[in-house]
This record gives structure tokens, sequence and C-alpha cells, in this order.
């Protein structure tokens, strides 16, 4: 037997961590991987606010003596930044065309494609919709047979929200004001109202007191409905007084006409007569500890009154609670704070939303001087991911080294942004790129997606039935994470061989079994294959007794299931 | 042949099942195996275990375990006779005749009346903390018996309707495998058959391999350890214990039907299979308002018949030296009843429920005052709980664990063990 024939089936018969200790071997020889890749950012023309971004974060690298990871490659980022900005790995094509571009300023030019190009609009709108659409109403919101929210109304809104750009700022004020009906298709439409409309009705509205203060303004407050907080400056007067502004709120039922079944929900303003009856002074009462009662008016957390009047005709109280809201810096900040997180893996603060002096800031001038900006640019979320995106540590390679060992967030350092941070794809993100992947639609129209995509989705969420509707999701990383990758539809779709699918026409491109497999790291993992990656193709292809498809098909399942691809880097 | 020996975090019924090549062969092997075998009976003698009914919400235990009859705060329930040495409420009669398995420790004391910092204290031992994630109870356990059994392929923390906690600094092979109560798991069947898996999973360690060196991250190498465990899963005929649906239609009863019901009993045969850890969820106790009704016709009587049926069962198979039950919420509720006939958050004073392994049952620990507003005895901590809990295991809650930053880091926050409860 040939030399290479018996190494072949010696490593097919060998177990996985014979094979791992093999490997450590093999890389002990030391491959280099990354091509050297020209800072493409176009340094000259970018945006005044990435210098000021690259300026701060330098100085704190200064401060620690700690030297930065060098810049990720090309198809890495491009990789990254499909994920982040619309929701999805790059396709073949897409990743093919952007590392054959020669142009200097490629990776602005990419950015503003991907936000600004028609044919990205759809997704882009899509992905973001899925991203606030789990902050407002969680990942169970609207799945609960009880629960009155329409979980399709609010990713319509959004939807059409990201589609045409709306300013941050229409956003929350819309949301916060929101009147209508819950669900599309029915008489009074509003999307926006799906945000409260299950979060009112209830407890006197403490579930949209809390809600509307922490993911707005990073203002924790759920603690102080019962007592004083420990830790901020928080009182339980102010919680109430938050709360006093949603009172002529409630959430009506519309029934299916001659029977008692829901139809809809809507959200309505109404007078509000207060708690002794007296609407030209509504005021509500609540419970010190000691079981005293006490007086609130509505009053902004920087201590704004407004009218105390019950009447809508005197003063709507929630269109009030927007216009003090849009005044807020916190709302700059918490923004700023949410997409930098996004973006980076980290926010300046942990958690994100729990913004004051009892939380300070890792970099607390840029946090400010990127609000401030982003209120000076019209609250416009694409200019603020551009600059998110063509700054420094956006362009950092995921490379924890000697010279940046100390920047590890995940033991308990505070992030000094000098790699980039490896994360988890969102749930909504692996599905997208598993799709992506297969290079297929899954087939149906788009409510027949949708439903799929829920129900893929739905089975890793995990409600506490709790007051506040805490929820777990057991995506991350976990054993039915990986049980999903290993057998799942979506895979099993994915890794079809069956004449027209992804790896059925892979087979008919290129000139190589070996140029295919170098096709398929490069759209599983924006990379090229290692030598010994090749070789156990090689091995592989031997071991289907020479059925390519069949060798593609074992090699694409092992590159979907790996950390590599199921991870943003 | 180097690869002849059996690797680390794979059973030897695996690895000898895919050099045979068949499965049929390798069972017959492992037969033959007499001193692994003698080994694993006298193991299994030793191996403890604990199931935690996890009260999402935080129950009112001045209704339920530590009544004030006759105080303004006291509430509508009367308290019955059980038989340990104390009294609880009237609406759970079947677990008042397992008492002296289980103790009440009245006098908890706890800080934390937020559900999400109520949530992680309790099931860890220490306040949330941004900057560094502590194992739950789950995990901790998990981490430490797991040793006690080298023949368990299925996970060792299991959380049954659930989410659980996480493992913290433990890593990601110790977090919580969850189920729903039918014990469906899915995503089981490859139909592929063991050579050609073997072979995918070696080119996929290939690039595992390569992607952890390159980014020399933490989370890219713990993924390695997952894998692992879950081909082993999908190989195993200990998945055996997740079918529930096979146990008589009279045990099913016994339990109850609810999820909790069928949970409990699904906790029963996972401790009976080997798994040391086991979370049972049964939410609903934040009863801001119309509590007595909710619990009385709801929540106390679902209750009562699975956590009766649970501890009698374990007993019955003398089980109950070997398993601690823990029952707990994230906190109590106010001694106070609210303008909605509710009861809010309370940590001041409230109750858990221990028993089994090596902890005494049948005792009233500590004492609350009259109305139920304060510990008048010496108030314990989530930290001392856990400490007694372990203790009961049988696991050091002295050992040092070294985080990745070099930072020595204990279990259970440095609590005190409560003495009468250790046996």
């Amino acid at each position: 037997m040939p030399d290479a024939e018996q190494s072949n089936m010696t490593i097919l018969r060998m177990n996985r961590t014979g094979l791992r200790l093999l490997l450590v071997w093999l890389f002990a020889a030391g491959v280099s991987f990354t091509e050297a890749s020209s800072a493409a950012t176009g340094a000259d023309t970018l945006p005044p606010q990435v210098a000021d971004i690259n300026q701060a974060v330098e100085q704190v690298w200064r401060d620690y003596e700690i030297q930065p990871a060098p810049e990720a490659d090309d198809a890495v980022w491009c990789r990254r930044v499909y994920l982040d900005i619309i929701g999805r790995i790059p396709t073949y094509d897409e990743l093919t065309e952007f590392t054959g571009d020669r142009s200097a300023e490629k990776r602005a030019e990419l950015v503003e494609t991907l936000l600004y190009d028609d044919r990205y609009t759809e997704e882009y709108a899509q992905h973001w919709s899925n991203v606030w659409t789990n902050l407002l109403i969680g990942r169970s919101g609207g799945n609960d047979d009880d629960d009155m929210t329409s979980r399709e109304g609010m990713q319509k809104y959004l939807r059409d929200s990201f589609a045409r750009n709306k300013t941050y700022d229409q956003i929350v004020y819309e949301l916060v004001t929101a009147v209508g009906s819950t669900t599309p298709g029915t008489p009074n439409f509003n999307g926006a109202v799906n945000f409260l409309v299950n979060k009112v009705n209830e407890e006197d509205a403490t579930l949209a007191t809390s809600s509307t203060s922490r993911i707005f303004l990073g203002q924790q407050v759920q603690c102080t409905q019962c007592h004083n907080h420990p830790f901020n400056q928080w009182k339980q007067q102010k919680f109430w007084e938050f709360n006093a502004f949603f009172r002529q709120t409630r959430a009506l039922r519309r029934f299916v006409p001659g029977t008692d079944d829901v139809a809809y929900m809507e959200l309505i303003n109404e007078d509000f007569a207060g708690e002794i009856n007296d609407p030209e002074d509504a005021l509500i009462f609540y419970e010190l500890r000691n079981g005293l009662q006490k007086v609130a008016y509505p009053v902004f957390t920087d201590g704004t009154e407004i009218g105390r009047s019950g009447f809508l005709e005197d003063v709507n109280r929630r269109d009030e609670l927007g216009r003090l809201m849009l005044q807020s810096e916190y709302l700059d900040k918490m923004l700023v704070n949410r997409m930098w997180s996004m973006f980076l893996g980290h926010g300046f603060t942990r958690p994100i939303d729990d913004l004051g002096p009892h939380n300070p800031p890792s970099h607390p001038v840029l946090m400010d001087s990127l609000a401030a900006e982003f209120r000076e640019n019209s609250y416009d979320l694409k200019k603020l991911i551009t600059w998110i995106t063509l700054s420094r540590p956006y362009q950092l390679a995921a490379i924890l080294g000697p010279n940046n060992e100390i920047d590890d967030p995940a033991i308990g350092e505070t992030p000094k942004f000098s790699r980039f941070y490896l994360r988890q794809m969102s749930a909504e993100q692996l599905y997208a790129s598993l799709v992506t992947a297969a290079d297929a639609k899954t087939g149906g129209t788009y409510e027949e997606q949708e439903e799929q995509r829920r129900r893929w989705l739905q089975q890793f969420v995990v409600a506490f039935g709790t007051d506040e509707g805490d929820e777990a999701t057991t995506f991350n990383g976990s054993i039915p994470q990986a049980l999903m990758l290993f057998n799942g539809d979506l895979i099993k779709n994915a890794i079809r061989t069956t004449p027209g699918s992804f790896l059925d026409r892979l087979s008919q491109t290129g000139r190589s079994p070996q140029e295919r497999v170098t096709r398929l790291f490069q759209a599983g993992l924006a990379r090229r294959p290692t030598k010994k990656e090749v070789q156990v193709a090689g091995q592989l292809l031997y071991a289907r007794k020479n059925d390519e498809k069949e060798m593609l098909q074992d090699l694409w399942w092992a590159i979907l299931n790996s950390n590599e691809f199921i991870m943003q880097h | 042949m180097q690869f002849m020996k059996t690797p680390a975090g794979m059973t030897r019924r695996h690895f000898v099942s895919h050099l045979a090549g068949s499965t049929a062969a390798a069972s017959a092997a492992w037969q033959l195996g007499g001193t692994i075998q003698a080994n694993a009976e006298e193991m299994r003698k030793k191996r403890k275990s604990a199931i935690l009914l996890w009260m999402g919400g935080g129950p009112a235990t001045i209704d339920i375990w530590d009544l004030k009859p006759g105080a303004p705060t006291g509430g509508p329930f009367r308290p019955i006779s059980t038989t340990g040495n104390m009294q609880i409420t009237e609406h759970m009669p079947m677990v008042a005749q397992q008492m002296h398995h289980l103790s009440v420790v009245r006098s908890m004391s706890t800080r934390e009346a937020d559900h999400q910092r109520g949530r992680y204290y309790m099931h860890t031992g220490f306040v949330p903390n941004p900057n560094i994630e502590h194992p739950s109870y789950g995990s901790v356990v998990a981490h430490e018996l797991f040793d006690q059994r080298p023949e368990l392929e299925i996970p060792p923390f299991v959380t049954v309707g659930g989410a659980g906690a996480g493992p913290g600094f433990l890593g990601m092979a110790w977090s919580p495998f969850a189920v729903t109560s039918n014990g469906r798991v899915r995503n089981l069947q490859m139909k592929l058959d063991d050579q050609r898996l073997m072979q995918r999973m070696a080119a996929l360690n290939l690039i595992e391999e390569g992607f952890s060196s390159r980014t020399r991250d933490l989370p890219a190498s713990e993924h390695a350890k997952v894998l692992d465990k879950t081909f082993d899963l999908m190989t195993s005929d200990q998945m055996e214990a997740f079918r529930v649906e096979k146990e008589p239609e009279e045990v099913k009863e016994r339990y109850g039907t609810s999820n909790f019901g069928q949970g409990c009993l699904l906790a029963r045969r996972l401790v009976e299979a080997g798994v040391p850890f086991v979370e049972v969820d049964l939410g609903g106790w934040d009863n801001h308002q119309g509590i007595h009704t909710i619990l009385r016709d709801q929540k106390l009587p679902e209750l009562d018949r699975a956590m009766s049926a649970l501890v009698e069962d374990l007993a019955v198979r003398e089980l109950i030296d070997d398993t601690v039950v823990i029952w707990m919420g994230e906190f109590g509720r106010t001694p106070r009843i609210n303008q909605n006939a509710g009861r809010d958050h309370f940590a001041r004073a409230w109750s858990c429920v221990v028993g089994g392994g090596n902890l005494n049952g049948g005792l009233a620990v500590g004492e609350t005052s009259r109305d139920g507003t304060s510990v008048e005895t010496e108030p314990f901590s989530s930290e001392d709980l856990m400490t007694t809990v372990c203790k009961g295991l049988g696991i050091s809650t002295e050992k040092t664990f070294t985080s990745k930053n070099g930072r020595p880091m204990k279990i259970a926050g440095g609590g005190k063990l409560i003495r009468e409860l250790i046996a």
C-alpha cells in the first residue's frame, strides 16, 4: 500500500482525540493563515467622528501599555460587517467581489452599500427589526396565547421604520406615544403600540414604567417599585412619578363580531380620574414598605413636572413623556452604548442598560462625545453605524495576543477594545446565515417563511414567568444548540446534494476538487482552507470512494458546525 | 498504538464500539469488561445527587411553611401537623406526610428582592457582579460529582421546564441541559452510519483546533467539550431515562399530570440513571394580587401532589439518603397583604426547604417574629444554604478554583453550615 494511502486509512480509523493530538503536533510546525491586507478604510475621506473614536480608544491602549491585535484581513472583516449590518454572512459571490476589489476605500464603500443600496434595504430592515423586537417585547412576546402583543405587528412597524431610515428619536417617540390597533390589516393599525400593549393593563403599568426607562434611558428602576434602590439615585417616589405618565393608557380587547374571540387589541388614551376620582388633580398612590401611602404625579426623571390634570384635552401624558425623553441626554447615551456593544461585543458599561454615576463607563469621554455627535446628526442610525464600523477597533482581528493579554472582559477586565471580542451569533443571525449557506430560500410565501423562522427560534426560548417578563435563551453554545446544528432540518437542507442544491451547483464549478474545497471554506468561513484541511478533504474523498459530492457534504457539515462558523469574529 | 487508549471525554463503550465498527460487538466487549463493571457498581453505591425544585417568581413561604395564624399578616390558611416536628399549610396534606424527610429553614434572610438578582443569588450563593459569572448549584454539583459516575453519558446537569442557571467560570461544558417535562430531546437522530459520523467529527475537530489556536480565546476552546458531550448523548442508551412516558399510568397520576408533576417524575428517573443534578421549575409564584385564591386552587395542590410523590418515591427506592432535595424560590413575599390582596417581593425573612442526602429531616430550623416580618434567630443566607447542601452531598466548599486571570474563586461564597441540619 502506498504511503499516502496508508496514512489516509490511519486518520480515518482514528478517533477524535487521537486526531486532535496529531494536529497539535502538526500545528507545532507553525502555519500562518492570515494574508496581509492593507488598511482599506480610506483614511483620508473618513468622517471626523471616526478619528474621534480612534483617538479615544488608542489613548486607553497607551495608558495601559498594550498593543492592539493586527488588523483583520479583508475576507474576515467582510463577513463581520455583513453579519452586523444585515444579519447574515456574505454569499461566496459577495465575498469574492469584495476581496477582489482593488479600491483603497473599499471598506467604507462596502459599509455604504450595505446601508444605502436598495439591494440590501430589506435585509437591513429585517435584521434591525429582529434586534429591536427582541429588545422591546422579548423573544417570547406575542408567542403566548394570553399575550396580547402582535409580534407580527411589532415587526412590521420596525421593518418599515428601518427601511425608511426613520431617525431614532422619531422611532422612540412613536413607540412611547403610540395609539391604535396591534395587528396588521385591522382598523387603526399601528404596529408601534405593540411595545406597550401588554405592559399597561396589569399592576398599574409597572412593566411599561420599567421597560421604557431601562430600554431607552438606561435607568434601572424595577427595584424601586417597592423600595428605594440600594445602589443608584432612583427613589421609590421617582418610579411612581414616571409610572404616572402611563395611567391614561389602556389596552382594550376588540372582538370578532358576534363572538367572544379577541380579534386584536387596541391601545388607547382616555381621561384618567386618578385614585381619588378627581380628574382635575389625577394623583396616584403607592405604598411604602411600612404600609404608609404616598402620592405621586407625573414628573420626569430630571424633575420636570407636567400638568396634574387627567383630562386628555388638558394633558396627554404619554405625548409629554415622549417629548421629555427626547430632551434627555440619557436617550443619546443609551443608544450609543447599545449600538457600540452590538458591534464591538461589549458596551462602555456593564450591564449596558444601567447608566448613571453608580456605574462609571470604561470610556466616559468617548461615550459622551459619540452621544453628542449622534444627537447633532439628527439621530441618524446609519451614520452612527458608519462611524463605528469604520473605526479602528472594529478593524482589528479577534486575537488575544501577548501584548494585549489584559484586555479580556470575559474574566472581568474592563474592555479596552484592543481586539475584536469573539461572540456568539444571535439565533436570528445564525438562522439567516444557514439559509445563506444553503444558498436557497426555505420556500413558501413570506408569511410561511416567517412562521418557519419563528418556530425555529422559539425552541431556544425559556420564559421565567415573572411579572417583569424575564426570559432566558438556551441558545448559547449549549448541547441543544449543538444537536440542532448536528441534525436539524436547516442543516439537512444546507448539506443536500440533490440537483440544484448548493453543493450540487458547487460541484459543477472550478477546475479541481481542491478548488471546490477552497470555495466551500470561503463560503462558510471567509478564508481558504489550511494545508491540513485540504489533506483531510482528500482523506474524506478516499473514504467516500471518490464521490466528491459526498466528500463536500461531510466537509460542509463540519464547517457549519464549527465555532468559527457560529461565532462573530 | 497511541490512539488505542481511551481518550479523555469519550466513554469506553463508544471508543470500543467505533473501533469495532459495530455496536453489537461493542456491547459484548463491554459486558466482558468485568473489573470495570465491578468498579462501576462500587461507585454507584456512593454516588450522590440533588434535585432542586425551583419556585420561579418568589413563593409566599408565610402561607406555606411558616404560617402566622391570628397575626394581621397571617392570611386565611390554617396550619396542620406533619410527620416532622413542624406544622405547614393545610393545603399541602400529602407533603405533610413526608415532612420527616424534609426540614424547613424558617430563618432565611437575604437582600435581593428583584427577580433576576434574587434568582442569580439563590442559584449561586453570590450577589450579581458584572465582572464575573459564578457557577450555579447545578454546575457546581455536576462538576464536583461527575467523577463518581464514569459510566454517565448523558448531561450531568439537567433542567426541566426552565432555564436553570449558568456554569459561570466552570465553562460551557457545565451548563444546564434544558428539556421540557415530557423529556423530549430535539434533533437527536442523525441517521448516518457511525463510521461516517466519526469522520465528519474528525474534520470538525480540525477546524475547531485551528480557530481556537488562532484566536486564543476561551469560548473557542470550550466548544470542543460541548461537541464531545453532544456526540455522547446521540449514541447513548442512557437517553432512555428521558422517556418519562414509559412510566405506568398510576405513577404518572400520583405525581400529577401537570408539567411540574411530570417534571418531578422525570427528575426521579434521571437521578436513578445517575444524573447528579436535576432542576425542576414551577413558575407562577409572583402573586402581587389575589394571592390566596391562586395558592389554594392552583399552586399548592399542584406542588403538594408532585413534591410528595417525589419524596415518597425516593424514600421507597432507598434513594433519599443519597439525594438532596431543595425547595426554594428567589425570595419570599411580604407579610403585609397589599391593596390588591397580593403579597409583594420580600427577602428579609422567609423559608427554604431541604432534606435527603446526609441532612437531617423533620426539623424546623430558626424562627421568624409573630407577624413574620423579621428573623428572630440566627439568620441564614443563600451562601449558608448552599454550603449546607454541598455538605449533604459530600462536596467540599473549601476547594479553590482558579479563574483564567489567576483569581482564586470558591463556590458558595464562603457560607457557614446550618448546624441543625448536619447529621
